[in-house]
């Protein structure tokens, strides 16, 4: 009887071996006579156990990892494929802490699945929310999305009901559903995951924000940094429409060319539309005058792919989660100097104490944690002052940081966060798309600035001068890229000045 | 440096043009395809894509030279790409790019001394639960170090 053996394909199970590794189990199998099938699965997101085997068996499916191909033979003598003994053997999957105790509602199906298999998508619940919407007039479907509290995962955090019924109103010949797929920001992948790993859920959501507002063409617009997602989107939406399940809507994914700011929507649309990725002035919103002038609802992959589970689940079901005006999961994404660095989906309320220590192990250099930024590098560097706060968009806000799209980068006591902050100056001037002058300009200056601080040169005065750069980029700018540098910057100098040779504290630190 | 292309160049270009003009925004799709197939977009084909999308060459030049991505002129070899970004920092990227600009003898954006590479950044490769990660030519990797680059790149040199 032939044994199911699971090698996952996402791309940081492939970045540290996952096809040599599959290729040595099939060699190892095929040489001792054994019936192995292998399923390239997703990744689980528990990205410091990859290469993380699978084995089904009676008991379940027991995980063994980091492997490497080395180690197959051994595990080939240890009887992996009943579960056997051995040093990698990591038990039932389901089992493993870091992954029990999530609450995996949009990453239910990560890893367990093969993402280009519609027959496991299908016993595996999906399109149970689409045939629900399919049952339902397009009020309805925006109703539920609105009941459901779901806002914007990309990091505006904007209702997405009232953007979908903003569309859903609006008269055209033409609408449309962009997924914004451009994750441009370090410390985030769970976008890359979904494409990767449940590409049919987020095809699923689309479909759905189409019979809601009227839309029948979708774009999925992603990064050339992306191969794979590219690659397995393109097949999925192929399998997907074969088998009828795209009704009519039509769905394309387009590439980006390496411009983080195409990230911000409107930019975005001017790049799809085949123009430089420049941000455009609002209003209009998109929502009214999008793509190619027309109602567009620009929605992030998490949002969208959020969509199925409140259609399938009722929006009662996925509302009890979280807290405040913060409802439903989010996917955080714990990365940087942090020892189980991965995937942990949970309901907004969460510690970010709890995700470095219970989740993340602590650093992965075993040096205290220093600093810790939230929501991607225009989010601001925490202190561990700030560490219990829980993760809420509100709770945040108060706290002047950013919670965003819930992606972690963790930096140890070696860290020198006058550095990161130019860094963050550095970043904008590369990215800056050059409309808006305090970005285009204030970026250069804000790294010479804070040059002329490292080196002592005036310093007291330049840090004023910072300030008031900052505060010029904050309120001057057209989108986020000038209008949130500031953030890490000020963030660095505020909760870390003695890495500004400041030897006291800043008396107007926030 | 003027870039003459070849009949048969021209000819996958037409083929291209004709092919994808009348989609919706199709510059962006059309510049891929034909750094794809040729690895960089030639000047000289620039007019023609303009004349098929009814652009000007200022707004067809403008499009590549904004997106990081498209290429005027050919990479000198295989590209290294090493990400620079915040979470690979925080495991050691600004290193791992010194010891790479070291052993390559070029600085970021430039060749290496035997042609072999172009070394250049990235920012972000949705690796940062791995980091430091890199991509050289379409394969990526993750959990880097200067030594596991070393073994990469002598790995690259054997026949």
């Amino acid at each position: 009887m032939s044994v199911t053996v699971y090698v996952p394909r996402d791309s940081a199970a492939l970045a540290v071996g996952a096809d040599r590794v599959a290729r040595r189990i099939a060699d190892e199998a095929a040489r001792r006579g054994l019936d192995v099938h292998i399923v390239r699965n997703g990744s689980r997101g528990l990205f410091w156990l990859e290469p993380l085997v699978e084995v089904r068996t009676e008991r379940g499916r027991i995980a063994y990892g980091p492997v490497t191909p080395d180690d197959v033979p051994s595990l080939f003598d240890a009887g992996f494929l009943s579960g056997g003994a051995h040093t990698l053997h990591l038990g039932p999957t389901e089992e493993i802490e870091y992954l029990k105790n999530q609450e995996r509602l949009t990453f239910a199906r990560m890893g367990i699945t093969d993402p280009l298999s519609l027959d496991d998508y299908r016993a595996h619940d999906g399109f149970g929310g689409l045939r629900h919407a399919l049952t339902l007039k397009p009020e309805e479907i925006v109703q539920q999305v609105l009941d459901s509290g779901l806002r914007g995962r990309g990091g505006a955090a904007f209702p997405a009901g009232i953007k979908w019924k903003t569309v859903l109103e609006a008269q055209a010949a033409q609408k449309y559903i962009v997924c914004n797929a451009d994750e441009g920001d370090s410390g985030t992948y769970s976008d890359r995951m979904v494409m990767e790993g449940d590409p049919f859920m987020l095809i699923e959501g689309m479909v759905i924000a189409g019979l809601a507002t009227g839309a029948t063409q979708g774009y999925i617009y992603t990064r050339s940094e992306y191969p794979h997602a590219i690659a397995t989107m393109n097949e999925a939406i192929r399998l997907a429409e074969a088998a009828g399940h795209l009704g009519g809507f039509k769905l394309e994914v387009r590439k980006g060319a390496g411009s983080y700011v195409c990230g911000e929507e409107t930019a975005l649309l001017e790049s799809l539309e085949g123009k430089r990725g420049i941000v455009r002035a609002k209003p209009p919103v998109p929502a009214l005058a999008g793509l190619f002038g027309q109602p567009t609802v620009v929605n992030n992959v998490i949002t969208l792919a959020s969509v199925p589970i409140i259609l399938a689940r009722g929006a009662a079901f996925y509302k009890d989660y979280g807290m405040g005006r913060s409802r439903g999961t989010l996917p955080l994404q714990l990365a940087g100097n942090i020892k189980h660095a991965g995937l942990v989906e949970k309901a907004f309320g969460v510690t970010l104490r709890e995700l470095l220590y219970t989740y993340g192990g602590g650093s992965a250099s075993g040096r205290p944690i220093k600093a810790v930024q939230v929501g991607g590098p225009l989010g601001t560097y925490l202190p561990e002052s700030q560490w219990d706060v829980p993760l809420d968009y509100e709770a945040y806000a108060a706290i002047g940081g950013v919670l965003g799209h819930g992606g972690i980068v963790v930096h140890d006591d070696t860290a020198d966060l006058s550095r990161l902050a130019r860094y963050a100056m550095e970043f904008c001037a590369i990215e800056s798309c050059g409309k808006c002058t305090p970005c285009r300009i204030g970026s250069t200056r804000g790294v010479e600035v804070i040059d002329k601080i490292s080196q002592n040169q005036n310093r007291t005065q330049q840090v004023q001068l910072l300030r008031d750069l900052c505060d010029t980029m904050v309120h001057g700018s057209l989108c986020a890229m000038g209008g949130m540098t500031p953030y890490p910057v000020l963030s660095a100098l505020n909760h870390f000045p003695q890495d500004f040779g400041l030897v006291n504290p800043d008396p107007q630190a926030a | 440096m003027t870039t003459v292309s070849t009949a048969e160049t021209l000819a996958l270009v037409d083929e291209v043009l004709t092919r994808r003009a009348a989609e919706p925004g199709a510059l962006l799709p059309i510049l891929h395809e034909l750094q794809d197939a040729l690895g960089f977009i030639p000047a000289d084909v620039v007019p023609r894509i303009a004349e098929a999308l009814n652009l000007s060459r200022a707004e067809v030049h403008g499009v590549i030279t904004y997106y990081h991505h498209f290429r005027s002129q050919p990479a000198a070899g295989r590209v290294l790409q090493i990400c620079r970004a915040e979470s690979c920092k925080a495991m050691g990227a600004d290193d791992l790019i010194a010891h790479a600009e070291h052993k390559l003898g070029c600085a970021m954006h430039g060749h290496s001394i035997d042609g072999a590479y172009t070394l250049e950044p990235v920012y972000c490769l949705g690796l940062c639960a791995s980091s430091p990660a890199l991509m050289l030519g379409d394969e990526l990797h993750g959990r880097m170090t200067p030594q596991r680059l070393d073994a990469l790149l002598a790995q690259e040199a054997q026949p």
